[in-house]
C-alpha cells in the first residue's frame, strides 16, 4: 500500500563497497529465485518457491534502505500470498478428486 | 498466421521493445544518486512540522493523506469483493470435515507445529499492535502492523484449530470492524473540515517533542484506523478463502 522512494546517498552507505556489494549479491538472489519460480511446474512447490522469493525481496528492500516496504513484503509476499494459493490450491484439488 | 510469420512479428516487437527499453536506461539517473527535489525536501522538513521520526508515515498520512484514503479503500473494496464472490449461493452446503476424512488418511497436525505456531501468535500479535501504533516514531504503520496482526490469527488455524480461527473472527462482525475503521479515515478528514482546515488537514495537537509515541497529531490516529481495517480486512478474505475450501456445490462442482 505505501509507495516509498528510497534516497541512496553515498555518504549515508558506510562502507560503501561493502554495502554495493551486498545489494549485488541481492539482487542476483532475487533474480535466481525469480527464476525458479517461473520454471518450477508443481503448483505446490511454485507456492512455496514464491514464498522463499517473497522473503528474498523483502531483504533487498532492506538491503535498498526501505525497511517500510520490507515489513509489507515480508508479511504480504511471503505468508499471505502464498497462503491464498495454497487455500486455493485445496479448493481446486478438492473438486478433481 | 503460420508459425514462421509470427516469429518475425515476435522478433520485431521485441527488437523495438529492446531498442526503447535501453534507450530508457540511458537517460536513468546513476546508482545511488537520487535527482528528485521532493525527498530531500521532506526530509529536511517533516520532522519539524510534523513530529513524526517516521518520515515514511509522514509522508503516507499526511503529505498525501489523500492518496492512502484511496488506496485503503482499493483493499476494503477488495475484501467486500471477494466477501461477495465467496458468499454461500442457494446450491451451496458446507460438507463436514469428518465426513470427508473418514476414508482417507489425514495427518494430524504435529505437536511441533502446534507447540511452535501456538508460542509464536502471542509475539505475533504485540509485534503487530506495535508496529501499527508506532507508525510515527519508526519505519512501520497502519498497513505493515495490521497485515501482521492478521498472521497471527492465520497462526491459529495453522495450529489446527479452524473452529478457535472462527470463533475469532465471526464474520458479521469482522465485516463491522473493517468498515468502521475504513470510515474512521474519512472521518477524521471530515472533522478537520469542521474545524475550518482543509480536508485531512493535522488538525489535533502535534504533541511535546518528535519522536513521541504520544505525538504526530492524526497521523498516528489514522495508522491506527489503517491497522485496525487492513488487519480486518486480510482476516476477512483469509476466513472466506478457508471456508472456501470446506463448501462444495451441488452437483459436484
Amino acid at each position: 500500500m505505501p509507495v516509498v522512494h528510497t534516497v541512496i546517498t553515498p555518504s549515508t552507505v558506510r562502507p560503501f563497497w561493502l554495502m554495493e556489494a551486498f545489494q549485488v549479491t541481492i539482487l542476483g538472489l532475487v533474480a535466481a529465485g525469480a527464476t525458479a519460480v517461473v520454471l518450477t511446474r508443481n503448483p505446490t512447490r511454485q507456492v512455496i518457491f514464491l514464498s522463499i522469493y517473497g522473503v528474498l525481496l523483502a531483504i533487498l528492500f532492506m538491503a535498498f534502505q526501505a525497511p517500510d516496504v520490507t515489513l509489507s513484503e515480508l508479511t504480504v509476499g511471503a505468508v499471505i500470498l502464498p497462503l491464498m494459493l495454497l487455500l486455493a490450491l485445496a479448493k481446486v484439488r478438492r473438486q478433481e478428486e | 498466421m503460420k508459425p514462421r510469420q509470427r516469429r518475425w512479428v515476435f522478433l520485431a516487437a521485441a527488437g523495438g521493445f529492446l531498442a526503447f527499453y535501453l534507450w530508457g536506461l540511458i537517460g536513468l539517473p546513476g546508482f545511488g544518486h537520487y535527482p528528485g527535489p521532493y525527498g530531500d525536501i521532506v526530509n529536511a522538513i517533516a520532522v519539524a512540522q510534523t513530529h513524526a521520526t517516521g518520515v515514511v508515515s509522514a509522508v503516507n498520512f499526511e503529505y498525501r493523506g489523500f492518496d492512502t484514503l484511496g488506496e485503503e479503500f482499493i483493499l476494503f473494496i477488495a475484501a467486500t469483493g471477494v466477501a461477495t464472490v465467496l458468499r454461500h449461493l442457494r446450491d451451496e452446503h458446507d460438507i463436514r470435515v469428518v465426513d470427508e476424512a473418514r476414508d482417507r488418511q489425514v495427518p494430524a497436525t504435529s505437536d511441533a507445529i502446534r507447540m511452535v505456531t501456538l508460542a509464536f501468535t502471542g509475539p505475533t500479535l504485540v509485534v503487530g499492535w506495535y508496529l501499527a501504533s508506532h507508525a510515527q516514531t519508526s519505519p512501520s504503520g497502519g498497513f505493515q502492523g495490521g497485515v501482521v496482526l492478521a498472521t497471527a490469527f492465520t497462526l491459529i488455524y495453522l495450529a489446527g484449530q479452524f473452529i478457535a480461527f472462527k470463533r475469532l473472527s465471526p464474520i458479521h462482525f469482522i465485516d463491522s470492524v473493517e468498515a468502521v475503521a475504513a470510515g474512521s479515515f474519512a472521518v477524521v478528514g471530515v472533522a478537520a473540515l469542521g474545524l475550518g482546515a482543509a480536508y485531512l488537514a493535522n488538525v489535533l495537537p502535534l504533541g511535546s517533542s518528535p519522536g513521541a509515541v504520544n505525538s504526530s497529531g492524526t497521523i498516528a490516529l489514522i495508522s491506527f484506523f489503517v491497522g485496525v481495517e487492513v488487519s480486518a480486512a486480510f482476516v476477512l478474505i483469509i476466513g472466506e478463502l478457508l471456508e472456501q475450501t470446506l463448501v462444495i456445490r451441488e452437483g459436484g462442482r
